[in-house]
């Protein structure tokens, strides 16, 4: 009854535009308006403007001072430093850009709305003006794309060769994690040998995995640049750590990589944010399917002392399935045998 | 006198273009006395101005798809919590115990960016203009083929029909977001919408193509070929410029992603492995290897980088041609604007992978592309100055088509400046997919490009329908919408800032993301808010058509040729002989000149008091 009633009133009130138009349009037509267009309308329209870029500037300024804390969430690497001073240089610039030519569209729009006895000044070009603003933007461009560039090489380039090693694998819907145990090398793996034990397809025939280990979160020590190895076994997704401010797209069939350096303890940037359940957070950032906006991992940066003890007590993939082990090693004489050829050449591509 | 010469057989004999000439002076004389059925008139039409028409509405009818489509998912991110049951008799099984399904959402967000992008502001933007403004612009009687433009709309009308039919898939559209990267295209297995639904995409998207190619090279071919006596490549109106070289690209760039595309159908029903390698999903070990993710991607860019350029250049065309109307001024730098437009076009097809910064893509490829991108900064601008100095010391009028062109430079400045920050490599790895770039490129190219397209309507709806908009509820659209359109944009930026993912259903898993609650609602609110603001236009466009006000010829005082023909223009559009181009298009309030304009087709004999020192007559 309500439903029925609401829509009656709704009804009714287009009933009542439509006439109240028809009503506008036939006393325009009466008072023949059409011919004098450019009267109160044109003044209004120049008001707006004008309190559009008040009223609109100052509520944007306000929101952005209110939602400032919020934007930044806390960063916690030494390159993410780095990036966030550029960011903010830069939105610095883009602001001064965006006040001056919002200001100045706004302000001509109100000032040369027509008069009936200003004619237009017929300005065609001025060569000198035009190379000034061509040059401008160009060279503060260029200053820009330099840092970003020495930035980015810096980020992009080798890993030191101290760097803590591990690896992130996506899959629909979570990521697995692996480190290569005590001979600090990653293991042979194969997407052939995945089931759903095996969920990285270990290659146990590789001496290098035996001592691999894998975890259900990410622990990387306070201060030693990490090297994160990235793969996916299915389709494409993205580690993204925002505090670290780390992205790298998951790739199948091509690993990639990342290295960082964490510079707070999760303990620490808890007593820093004053907030006991801080956790540092790793999302995928590329659509996957239906568990996206869920695929998500923990991660805890220790101190390097508490760091070396939990990475002591992780017992090995091989250790805690031994029937697997023992599978491999059964199979082992067929394959190098029959299938070795075939099987073993899926070792890393390069990539990066 | 030049109006008494026949004057269009006598153009450009030198490359071949008497010919089709002669030819349109036949059908001059043929199709005045020739009445046709509705059939032939209405729907199977060779005139540019109908199948200009044809266009638009189907535009409008996708763009009223896709907004409505945007709305339920931002229903979805605003209010997670709720419940949805409401919309069970729209979305039928795709409620599920009062939560919307993830997976339908991801569709939602697919179909939204697939139906925005090349529905409405490819075909709907550039298919409606170029149609109906280059051979009225270049004074040509019709397309340089009138048949191939008509297959144009045809190819296009199919495709729209499969990816129309696609939305009512038992198992869903195409789910994998508007870039549809393999391997979650590819696989079935991997989400629903990669069955049927992706395959109906592609096929949808072949047709597409195929149309844009047919469009393509007729605007090109008139451009070059049709331009009346005296209209040289310096005197054409910049929106000729701008859809002249938005074909070319178009031409250049929509064969690169018919190749994407096919390869992915062999990928997905002929066991290729263009894209696929080292896969296990669904339990299951595939046996593709080799193929490349990554390469799909950079086809799909070189593409899809042209492709914003597709979109808002046919904006900055009309853009431009208005602003300079309505300020009483000539386009302040014409030349640099053409300049401008080819720096944009050429730059356009070697900037594609700076989507890719973090794809894995080798980092020295990164640096490259960061400098490329970052160079088009420059000549986009140029056009906010040139724009700006148009504006500066003019006499403007507040049409509705001027406030959406003002408002559109307004988004472009807004939303280019960000583009600044994501070309930046080293600050893209924080900002890729994030909702900044949603925000930024929704400014950029999808607001800025929708306002081009509003004030190309309100500005060309005389020539169009012979009869105005209503100016009153179009200046109420442009507000509702400008307002909206900056509350929902601008805040995305926080949360973009912030690091929340795009394409994700709830972020309610996530510490770092759900202190936005509040704000999300606000940009749910308000672009429902937005939505619902076009249906001013909606209403304005559909009555005005039957019962606005009639149109004189020249209701805008505009100098350029389209103004010159009848209020409502025949097939062949004038019905004497072609006028005849004498100066630029944009003699606005010229010193000495008795009027405030004077239209391309008035000989400098006939202005003698307003001649510049290098005017005279050529011929």
């Amino acid at each position: 009854m309500t439903a029925l009633s609401i829509f009656l009133v709704l009804v009714l009130l287009l009933v009542v535009f439509g006439l109240l138009f028809r009503l506008q349009i036939l006393t325009s037509i009466f008072s023949g308006s059409f011919t004098r267009d450019i009267g109160f309308s044109n003044r209004a329209n120049a008001i707006l403007m004008i309190v559009f870029m008040v009223v609109g500037g100052a509520a944007f300024t306000w929101s952005f001072i209110d939602n400032y804390d919020k934007m930044n969430p806390p960063i916690a690497s030494i390159h993410g430093h780095a990036l966030e001073r550029m960011f903010w240089t830069t939105m610095i610039i883009l602001g001064i850009a965006f006040a001056i030519t919002q200001v100045m569209l706004f302000v001509f729009s109100y000032k040369y709305q027509h008069k009936d006895n200003r004619r237009a000044f017929f300005f065609s070009h001025n060569n000198k003006i035009e190379v000034i603003w061509t040059l401008i933007p160009a060279i503060v461009m260029a200053s820009l794309v330099f840092a970003g560039w020495k930035q980015w090489t810096k980020i992009t380039g080798p890993a030191p060769k101290d760097a803590v090693v591990l690896e992130v694998m996506g899959k629909q819907f979570n990521w697995l994690v692996r480190y290569p145990g005590r001979d600090q090398k990653l293991g042979v793996v194969n997407y052939r040998l995945i089931d759903a034990t095996n969920e990285f397809g270990f290659d146990l025939n590789d001496k290098n995995g035996l001592d691999d280990f894998t975890a259900g979160e990410i622990h990387v020590p306070k201060g030693h640049p990490v090297l994160l190895r990235i793969r996916s076994r299915d389709v494409l997704h993205a580690v993204y750590m925002p505090h670290f401010r780390v992205q790298m797209y998951a790739v199948p069939g091509m690993p990639t990589k990342f290295w960082f350096t964490p510079t707070k303890t999760t303990d620490e940037m808890r007593a820093q944010l004053g907030n006991p359940d801080f956790k540092y957070e790793l999302a995928c950032n590329q659509i996957c399917g239906r568990g996206h906006f869920a695929m998500k991992l923990n991660i805890v940066v220790d101190e390097p002392d508490d760091y070396v003890a939990w990475y002591a007590q992780q017992k090995s993939f091989a250790e805690q399935n031994p029937d697997i082990l023992a599978s491999f090693k059964e199979k082992s004489d067929k394959l190098v045998t029959k299938e070795a050829a075939a099987v073993l050449t899926t070792a890393p591509k390069a990539s990066l | 006198m030049a109006a008494n010469l026949p004057v269009h057989s006598q153009v450009q004999g030198d490359i071949g273009a008497t010919e089709p000439r002669i030819e349109h002076d036949e059908h001059l004389h043929h199709d005045e006395h020739h009445e046709q059925s509705f059939l032939t008139k209405y729907v199977f039409s060779t005139d540019h101005k109908i199948i200009a028409k044809q266009f638009l509405i189907t535009g409008i009818f996708w763009a009223i798809i896709g907004g409505a489509l945007s709305s339920l998912f931002r229903i979805q991110l605003g209010w997670p919590e709720a419940t949805m049951d409401w919309l069970q008799p729209i979305l039928g099984k795709w409620v599920e115990g009062g939560k919307l399904n993830p997976e339908f959402y991801l569709a939602l967000v697919t179909m939204h960016g697939t139906i925005m992008v090349f529905f409405v502001l490819t075909a709907g933007l550039s298919g409606t203009f170029s149609n109906f403004l280059i051979p009225l612009q270049v004074g040509a009687r019709d397309m340089a083929s009138g048949f191939m433009n008509m297959l144009s709309y045809w190819f296009f009308f199919v495709s729209g029909l499969i990816m129309f039919t696609s939305l009512f898939l038992e198992t869903g559209p195409a789910a994998a977001g508007w870039t549809i990267y393999p391997p979650l295209s590819a696989l079935p297995q991997a989400i629903p919408g990669s069955g049927a639904g992706m395959t109906m995409w592609l096929v949808s998207m072949a047709l597409f193509i195929i149309s844009q190619l047919l469009g393509g090279v007729n605007y090109i071919t008139t451009v070059i070929n049709l331009r009346t006596r005296g209209m040289s490549m310096s005197k054409l109106p910049l929106t000729i410029w701008a859809f002249f070289l938005t074909a070319v690209l178009g031409l250049l760039s929509f064969p690169v992603l018919f190749s994407a595309a096919l390869l992915l159908i062999f990928d997905r029903s002929f066991g290729t492995s263009f894209f696929l390698s080292d896969i296990y999903i669904a339990g299951q070990a595939l046996n593709n290897t080799g193929g490349s993710p990554i390469l799909f991607q950079h086809l799909f860019w070189f593409l899809g980088h042209p492709e914003v350029y597709i979109v808002i250049m046919p904006a900055m065309g009309m853009v431009s041609e208005i602003l300079a109307t309505n300020a009483r001024k000539p386009i302040f730098g014409y030349r640099a604007m053409i300049g401008s437009l080819l720096g944009i076009s050429v730059l356009a097809f070697v900037v594609w992978a700076h989507h890719m910064f973090v794809t894995g893509m080798n980092p020295f490829l990164g640096s490259v592309f960061m400098f490329l991108t970052l160079i088009i900064a420059v000549p986009s601008g140029v056009k906010v100055f040139n724009w700006l100095a148009t504006l500066w010391r003019g006499n403007i009028r507040f049409t509705s088509a001027m406030l959406f062109s003002i408002g559109f430079v307004s988004l472009f400045i807004a939303g280019g400046l960000t583009g600044i920050v994501l070309g930046n490599a080293a600050l893209d790895i924080q900002m890729h997919n994030t909702y900044f770039v949603v925000a930024h490129f929704h400014l950029v190219m999808g607001s800025s490009a929708f306002f081009g397209l509003f004030a190309g309507v309100y500005h060309w709806f005389p020539k169009m329908f012979g009869r105005m908009m209503d100016e009153k509820l179009g200046y109420i659209h442009f507000w509702l919408t400008f307002i909206g359109v900056y509350l929902v944009f601008m805040p995305m930026h926080y949360v973009g800032i912030a690091g929340f993912p795009r394409r994700y259903y709830a972020w309610t898993g996530f510490d770092s993301f759900s202190q936005f609650a509040d704000l999300n609602k606000f940009i749910s609110a308000a672009a429902i808010f937005a939505f619902v603001g076009q249906f001013v236009f909606i209403f304005n466009f559909f009555y005005s058509i039957f019962r606005g006000r009639r149109a004189t010829e020249n209701p805008w005082r505009s100098s350029t040729l389209e103004w010159t023909t009848p209020v409502i223009p025949g097939h062949g559009n004038w019905p004497g002989a072609i006028p005849a181009v004498y100066r630029w298009p944009y003699d606005y309030s010229k010193p000495g000149a008795t009027d405030d304009f004077i239209p391309q087709n008035v000989p400098f004999s006939e202005t003698k008091s307003s001649n510049m020192p290098n005017e005279r007559e050529q011929d």
